[in-house]
C-alpha cells in the first residue's frame, strides 16, 4: 500500500492553509496601510 | 484602578495587614505600567514594522528547509514506512494549536486585569489562525491514522482534546464579534480563553493519564528524545519555522487590525466634525 496520496494531502493542506493566511494578512496589512496613508496625508497638509 | 487591584483590596482585610496589600498593588501597578507602555498605537506600529521582517524571512526559510528535509532526506521510519513524514508538518501544528491557545489565555488575562487594548485585538487576530492550524493538525493527524491505524479518526483522549481546543478557538471567534458593543465581546470572550486554558493540561497529560492510541510523547524537557537524530532536526526546523510563521502572521494581522481602527478613529473624529460646522449654503455667502 502506498502511503504518498496521505503524504501529498497532509502537506498539500498545510501549505495551502498557511499560504491562505500569509496572503490574506499581508493584503489586509497594505490594504490599512495604504487607506491609513491616504486619509492622514490630507491632514499633514493642514496648516497648524 | 485596575480589576486585580480592586479585587485584591476588597478581598483582603483592611489595616490588618496593609504591608502586604500595598506590595501587591504596587506590584500589580508597576506591572501594568510594564504592559501599557506598549499599548500605545503608534508605538506599536513602528515596533510591528521593524519586527516583522525578523519573524516572516526567517520563517520562511526554517519551514523550507524543513519541509524539503523532512520529504526528500530524512530516512522512512522502520514501522511506519513514509508515513512518518506526516510527523513534521502535523507536530509543529499541534503544537502551534497549544500554544496559540496559551497566547490567546495570556491576552484574555492581560485584558480582564489591565484593560489592556492591544491585547483585545490580538486575542480576535490570534483566534482565526489558532483555528485554521488546530483544524489542520486535526486533519493531518487523520491522514496519518488512516494508513497506520486504518481509521481516520478514534474518540481517543488526545484527539478529543485537541477537537475541544478546535471548539473553544471557534467559541472564542464566535463570541468576540457576538456583541454590538466590542468592549462586552472583549469582555466575555477573554473569560472563554482563560477558561478555556483548563484544556490545555488535559492536551498534553492526556496520553499519561488516559491508555490511548496516540503514541506517548517522544520529545520531552527532561528525558532523552526517543526518535533519530536524522528526523529530529528536520522536526526542530518546521517547529521553529511555523512557530515564527504564527507569529509574522499574527502581528501583521494585528498591524493591520490597529490601523483600520485608527482609520476608524478619524473618519468619526472627521463626521463629528462636519456636522458640528456644516459647509455654509451657497445663497447665505451673498447674504
Amino acid at each position: 500500500m502506498t502511503h504518498l496520496p496521505y503524504i501529498l494531502a497532509a502537506y498539500g493542506l498545510t501549505l495551502g492553509v498557511a499560504t491562505v493566511l500569509s496572503v490574506n494578512a499581508a493584503i489586509r496589512l497594505r490594504t490599512a496601510r495604504r487607506r491609513l496613508a491616504a486619509i492622514e496625508q490630507p491632514r499633514t497638509r493642514q496648516p497648524s | 484602578m485596575d480589576f486585580l487591584t480592586v479585587f485584591i483590596a476588597g478581598t483582603g482585610a483592611p489595616g490588618t495587614d496593609g504591608s502586604t496589600l500595598n506590595a501587591t498593588q504596587s506590584l500589580t501597578a508597576r506591572t501594568g505600567n510594564l504592559f501599557h507602555r506598549y499599548a500605545n498605537p503608534g508605538r506599536f506600529l513602528r515596533m510591528g514594522a521593524k519586527l516583522q521582517p525578523w519573524l516572516t524571512w526567517p520563517a520562511l526559510a526554517l519551514s523550507i528547509a524543513g519541509i524539503v528535509w523532512g520529504l526528500f532526506f530524512s530516512p522512512a521510519d522502520w514501522q511506519q514506512g513514509d508515513s512518518v513524514r506526516i510527523m513534521y508538518v502535523h507536530v509543529p501544528t499541534a503544537w502551534l494549536a497549544s500554544s496559540g491557545y496559551m497566547a490567546l489565555a495570556v491576552c484574555s488575562l492581560l485584558s480582564l486585569v489591565w484593560r489592556h487594548p492591544l491585547a483585545d485585538l490580538a486575542a480576535v487576530e490570534i483566534g482565526p489562525v489558532g483555528a485554521s492550524i488546530t483544524a489542520v493538525c486535526l486533519a493531518t493527524g487523520s491522514l496519518w491514522g488512516k494508513p497506520m491505524w486504518g481509521t481516520w479518526w478514534v474518540w481517543d483522549a488526545r484527539l478529543t482534546s485537541v477537537l475541544v481546543l478546535f471548539f473553544l478557538y471557534l467559541g472564542h471567534i464566535a463570541l468576540i464579534r457576538a456583541f454590538d458593543e466590542p468592549q462586552r465581546g472583549y469582555r466575555a470572550a477573554a473569560i472563554l480563553g482563560l477558561a478555556g486554558a483548563v484544556d490545555l493540561p488535559i492536551i498534553k497529560f492526556s496520553v499519561q493519564w488516559w491508555n490511548t492510541l496516540h503514541q506517548p510523547d517522544s520529545i520531552t524537557v527532561t528525558g532523552a528524545p526517543t526518535m533519530s537524530t536524522s528526523m529530529l532536526w528536520p522536526l526542530g526546523l518546521t517547529t521553529l519555522g511555523f512557530t515564527l510563521g504564527f507569529g509574522a502572521i499574527v502581528l501583521a494581522r494585528l498591524r493591520a487590525s490597529v490601523m483600520e481602527s485608527r482609520i476608524r478613529t478619524i473618519l468619526a473624529a472627521n463626521r463629528g466634525r462636519q456636522s458640528a460646522n456644516p459647509a455654509p449654503k451657497p445663497d447665505s455667502a451673498a447674504v
